[in-house]
């Protein structure tokens, strides 16, 4: 017994030495993705805020209105309401659910679990918990505000006629999940209405459950037996954590994996003539800024400023280090979204920003620490802005650290220049809108952390009422006129310094059709893709 | 005095004065030494790295921060880039060149205060016994627990990313096998007549440790510190990688591997050629410190 | 021999001193363990990395900043938050990790498994390499082989091993294509084997689940190899330098003398007299290892607890570091103590 142990261990390691993997590729009903799900805290979608967590969360629980992952441009759609109106004051909205959804636990859908999970979410108050209290609805009113009035019913009031698509398109986000009622409070310790257990266990009406998730390690999902839509192909989903570039891109190469999620520049130049392999490439919301702290007197001056924009290798920066990532893209709307503005009114001129140098206050510039994080991409962009800034003459130093330490001191309002990504919470403009251009109350007392135009001292109570005018109004042409306004004034006038707008390259089998990372709007959906 | 004349003054079997037979013993260790041919290629590729450090300013062939957004990620050899360029353009031989000082800097830094924290704490323990040695040395243990990165991690961390930062948690890290060697020392010596001698005329502790004690205890630190330089340089090299050394646009080695990891599949120089400076400069110095013990210590030391 | 009350009176004196070592010993581990506790605990207090920020991210309003700082009990002075900790970990509980969301009890579990394995493994390549090159290195003590074998030795004490690591990781899964890439499984692998003992080889083994073993082979054996390099060039040094000293005893000579083969002489005597130092030594290469692999961890994406250390420690999630940092220092201090009883128990002299 004990020697055919041996001997089998002995023979099972003599076979690796020469044999690569057993499998050459992936089962064909399974779908393995390397990427990057270190941000991963919890699977609530009551509390869920990160890029991983939220690609988990679209494929497991369902939302009142969604978008069509082949049809992201055609806006939200119907998926648990089949059908909604809104009164006559525009403040109250009725959605009729529909019927034959179930929840991985056997529970059908009803409106009683909208109205749990909405609640729920404002009761909780986590991070996210202001996409939906925005609209007036708070941990005091939720009894009058969101109520099922019967099983197919839910009616949610709200404070003001917000523009209906600034709501739904809210409601799409991953706050808008809903949950299993009935198995979230059998969960439930110390009335936390199941957040505790919902951090590791799903259960939702969507196409897939998740079996495990290994925190920093790995998330495996299976077949939600009980989706009532067509049988998506893939019956089970591995998103793997891969830290490398390179490391996913030799993994596609050798077909361990279906979808590799983080490739460089270098490494999709390398997957080129790489046979069966393809890299699809799709617009996705996140900026890449800098922005400038109004508290310091050199960044206060406007001249100043100017002459940073003017002083800002773009295309350089686009064409090498970040070439086919990110696009030059100026203004705070991401193309794709309402309103986007897509004029680009700066581009590298070290001659205009010599002659707005002058102008200014301080004609020999000075010191300016720039505040980055130690991700490769932001540290590249900071070394080309020194590079570039020093040409006039500013003696630019760079501040790194962690994202946790960068954002502290971004908070506390003490850094010259932050370099930073900006991603939309929910897709409405005024997601965007909302942060760079909203801080009436610039004291420190107001404690503003959210808005980012607030964190740079950059008080603007004028501009703060034409954003806030823009939400309520309900002519979307209009609407989206007022967002092409801002944005030009934005462009002009504001301490922000918007370069770049991501483009996400994900490389895949050939095979692999109909992933769709979830473009400018939403995240991926699983369910879809064929292979 | 001639060569010769010279050679035989060093040799001679009788000395005949102090300085003559100190000079003596180095120059017989020296023989020794080249004799030695590991520990002489050592010496000589450290000179070598030395230099290069020195002259970085004649020997580079470009500015080691100058970046060319067009001109990035060529292979050795091309349009004058003796080893390539990095990913924003600059010129990779130039800054490995002006790296070298970085290294030699901070290895030079942590090889001062080390020792020094450690003599200060172990002769201090060893002379002072009782409760005072029972509380030293325990916290000496706390630190001799700690996993070492981790803790030079967390004392980065909460210091800031850094050059000077990195230096002090090195140090932190390393000096409590110091510790323990002067400790050990002062024991053995502690009790000997010639101390006893001393305090008979008067002497206080301070002067007795300060000016008897640490004399003493400084041969075996210096062939301590002689064998550590390597494992210094490697820890200063992994917080660089790890992104808590030097800061960009800074040419340390590490940070340097940190940043051409990235590219090693399609630019593996990028990695690779400051993977080799740090090999070189630490087996140089692995080399010579293995030599040097050799010398100063035939039976083969077992720690 | 004598009567009773003399036994007695003999064994009491050398009972109580064996009780009172062993009081010492115990103490001596609870001070060394608390005062670790203690530094890290600072550190993690004046790390100026806010763990609030950590737990809610970039959006969060003040309101929900302010709750979440009460949460965490970072309201009270920093003694009475050091003894509550200190008061919870002897009741067990290491608290919750702020970046997993999990129980650091359940994390440790996770991970340390994982390292465990790669450190065992990394040793035993060590030993199997290094013992016998030290030994023919004393042998031929001065030959091309004592050369080599210091040479090999220095090298691995001189390579950046994160660099080493990226190195043989291109060579061998990059280009080769002999090894697994990083990670510890193939991602198809995963959740077949019900884990026992969270080490992968001895959990596949045990079900015989040879697939997936050969599988979790080809993924550890490059950092285990590379692991392997840095104690063989340890453990083959110190061979060496035990040997050389066993080599020149006198009862060697005698043993020549009295016609043993040369054999017989290495390993039937010499060798026997070095067993004891050789076993603290690894016993040393190996609590090295176990502290010593963040860097292999990182490149190797292995989910060890020094990558689960250091990446907390960067989000200044104190608790996972704390609880791995006791992990790690327990070890250390155990494997210590060991090693000295075993030198006690065994080495005649040290009686």
């Amino acid at each position: 017994m004990k020697k055919n142990f041996v001997a089998a261990a002995v023979a099972a390691i003599m076979s690796v030495g020469v044999a690569a993997p057993v499998f050459a590729e992936t089962p064909p009903n399974m779908l393995v993705i390397a990427n990057r799900i270190d941000d991963i805290k919890t699977l609530d979608p009551g509390e869920s805020f990160e890029f991983a967590g939220s690609d988990v969360s679209r494929n497991v629980y369902e939302k009142l209105v969604n978008f069509d992952p082949l049809d992201l441009d055609a806006g939200y759609q119907p998926e648990l309401a089949e059908s909604w109106e809104i009164s006559e004051d525009g403040k109250t909205i009725t959605f009729t659910i529909a019927e034959g959804h179930v929840f991985s636990s056997g529970n059908p859908v009803t409106a009683k679990d909208a109205e749990f999970s909405l609640r729920r979410a404002v009761l909780l108050d986590k991070t996210p918990s202001f996409i939906l209290t925005q609209f007036g609805l708070t941990a005091d009113n939720v009894e009058e505000t969101i109520k099922a009035t019967d099983d197919r019913t839910l009616v949610l009031t709200l404070d003001k006629p917000y523009a209906l698509s600034f709501v739904l398109n809210c409601l799409t986000s991953t706050i808008g999940g809903i949950v299993d009622m009935a198995s979230a409070m059998e969960n439930e310790v110390d009335g936390d209405m199941g957040n505790d257990w919902l951090r590791t266990n799903t259960v939702g009406s969507g196409p897939y459950k998740v079996v495990e998730w290994k925190p920093n390690e790995s998330v495996l999902m299976d077949l939600n037996p009980n989706f009532h839509g067509d049988k998506p192909a893939m019956e089970r989903v591995i998103v793997q954590h891969i830290q490398e570039s390179a490391t996913q891109r030799l993994q596609l190469e050798r077909g361990d994996i279906d979808v590799a999620r983080n490739l460089s520049p270098e490494d999709v130049a390398g997957l080129a003539d790489v046979e069966g392999v393809k890299v699809v490439d799709e617009l996705r919301g996140r900026l890449m800024y800098f922005s400038a702290n109004q508290k310091k007197e050199l960044m206060a001056d406007p001249k100043v400023i100017e002459a940073l924009k003017y002083a800002t290798d773009y295309a350089g920066m686009s064409d090498s280090f970040l070439k086919g990532q990110y696009t030059v893209h100026q203004a705070f709307l991401p193309l794709t979204f309402l309103g986007a503005l897509e004029e680009k009114p700066y581009s590298y001129d070290m001659d205009a920003a010599k002659a707005a140098l002058a102008e200014s206050g301080f004609p020999d510039c000075g010191p300016i620490k720039i505040s980055v994080r130690d991700a490769q991409e932001r540290m590249d962009i900071a070394q080309s802005l020194q590079n570039t800034w020093g040409q006039l003459g500013c003696d630019v130093e760079l501040i790194v650290g962690t994202g946790a330490q960068t954002l502290d001191r971004y908070r506390a309002r003490e850094h010259d220049i932050y370099l930073g990504a900006w991603g939309p919470d929910y897709p409405d403009p005024n997601t965007n809108a909302g942060t760079f251009a909203v801080n009436p109350d610039n004291s420190d007392e107001a404690g503003a952390t959210g808005l980012l135009a607030w964190r740079n001292a950059w008080g603007i109570p004028e501009m703060s009422e034409k954003t806030l005018a823009a939400v309520v109004e309900n002519d979307t042409e209009k609407r989206k006129q007022m967002y092409l306004d801002l944005q030009r004034e934005h462009q002009k006038t504001s301490p922000f310094g918007i370069m770049f707008q991501q483009i996400e390259q994900n490389g895949m089998g050939a095979s692999v059709e109909n992933f769709v990372a979830g473009g400018a709007t939403t995240e991926v959906s699983y369910w879809v893709i064929t292979k | 005095m001639t060569t010769a004349n010279l050679r035989d003054w060093l040799l001679s079997d009788a000395p005949t004065s102090r300085r003559q037979a100190r000079f003596a013993s180095w120059y017989k260790g020296w023989l020794t030494l080249r004799s030695n041919t590991l520990a002489m290629v050592g010496l000589i590729v450290l000179a070598l790295i030395i230099l290069a450090a020195i002259f970085a300013p004649v020997l580079a062939t470009h500015d080691p921060y100058a970046q060319d957004l067009g001109q990035r990620l060529l292979g050795a050899g091309h349009s004058g880039h003796l080893l390539g360029t990095d990913s924003l353009g600059r010129d990779i031989y130039s800054r490995l060149l002006y790296g070298a000082r970085i290294s030699i800097y901070i290895v030079l830094l942590v090889a001062m205060v080390a020792p020094l924290v450690g003599l200060i704490v172990g002769t201090v323990s060893g002379y002072a016994g009782g409760w005072g040695d029972v509380v030293l040395m325990r916290i000496t243990d706390i630190f001799l627990a700690f996993p070492r990165l981790i803790l030079a991690l967390a004392f980065v961390a909460a210091l800031g990313a850094g050059i000077e930062n990195a230096v002090l948690a090195i140090s932190l890290t390393a000096w409590p096998p110091y510790a323990r060697i002067a400790r050990a020392e002062t024991l053995t010596i502690r009790n000997s007549d010639y101390i006893h001698a001393i305090r008979l005329q008067g002497a206080g502790p301070f002067r007795i440790v300060t000016r008897h004690i640490w004399p003493l205890c400084i041969s075996s630190l210096v062939i301590r510190v002689t064998l550590d330089m390597a494992g210094i340089i490697l820890t200063a090299a992994a917080l660089g990688f790890l992104g808590l050394g030097a800061q960009p646009p800074s040419p340390e080695w590490g940070a340097m591997i940190s940043e051409g990891r990235k590219y090693i599949l399609d630019y593996w120089w990028v990695a690779t050629f400051p993977g080799l400076a740090i090999f070189a400069i630490s087996l140089a110095f692995n080399l010579l410190g293995d030599g040097l013990r050799d010398m100063l210590d035939p039976k083969e030391d077992t720690a | 021999m004598t009567d009773m009350t003399n036994g007695e009176g003999r064994r009491g004196p050398s009972f109580a001193p064996w009780l009172s070592k062993t009081l010492t010993t115990l103490v001596t581990v609870a001070v060394t363990l608390l005062g670790l506790l203690f530094v890290t605990f600072m550190i993690g207090r004046v790390m100026p990395i806010d763990p609030v920020l950590a737990v809610i991210g970039e959006r969060a309003t003040q309101a929900q900043y302010d709750a979440t700082y009460l949460e965490l009990g970072l309201d009270k002075p920093l003694l009475v938050q050091f003894g509550i900790y200190v008061s919870d970990v002897l009741q067990g509980d290491l608290g919750k990790s702020i970046r997993t969301g999990q129980q650091v009890t359940t994390d440790i579990a996770r991970v340390f498994p994982a390292t465990l394995e790669l450190a065992t493994l990394g040793t035993l390549i060590g030993v199997a390499i290094g013992v016998p090159l030290g030994v023919l290195a004393a042998v031929k003590r001065g030959s091309w082989i004592d050369q080599v074998a210091r040479l090999v030795g220095l090298v691995g004490y001189s390579m950046p091993i994160f660099w080493l690591g990226l190195v043989g990781l291109l060579l061998f899964y990059g280009i080769l294509g002999w090894v697994a890439g990083p990670g510890r499984l193939g991602i198809f692998y995963q959740g077949i084997v019900e884990p026992i003992t969270g080490m992968l080889l001895v959990d596949a083994a045990l079900r015989g689940e040879w697939t997936v073993f050969r599988d979790a082979f080809s993924h550890i054996i490059l950092p285990a190899a590379l692991l392997g390099y840095y104690s063989l060039a340890y453990i083959s040094r110190m061979t060496r330098s035990f040997m050389l000293e066993q080599l020149s005893a006198e009862y060697v000579i005698t043993a020549r003398v009295k016609g043993l083969s040369e054999w017989q002489v290495i390993w039937g005597h010499a060798f026997r007299n070095i067993r004891i130092q050789l076993i603290t030594v690894i016993a040393l290469a190996y609590a090295n290892l176990l502290e010593g692999s963040v860097l292999t961890e990182i490149i190797f994406a292995w989910p060890g607890i020094g990558s689960y250390i250091t990446t907390s420690l960067l989000a200044n999630d104190m608790n996972s570091v704390l609880g791995g940092t006791i992990v790690i220092g327990s070890i250390f201090v155990g494997i210590n103590i060991l090693s000295d009883l075993l030198y006690r128990f065994f080495d005649p002299r040290a009686k």
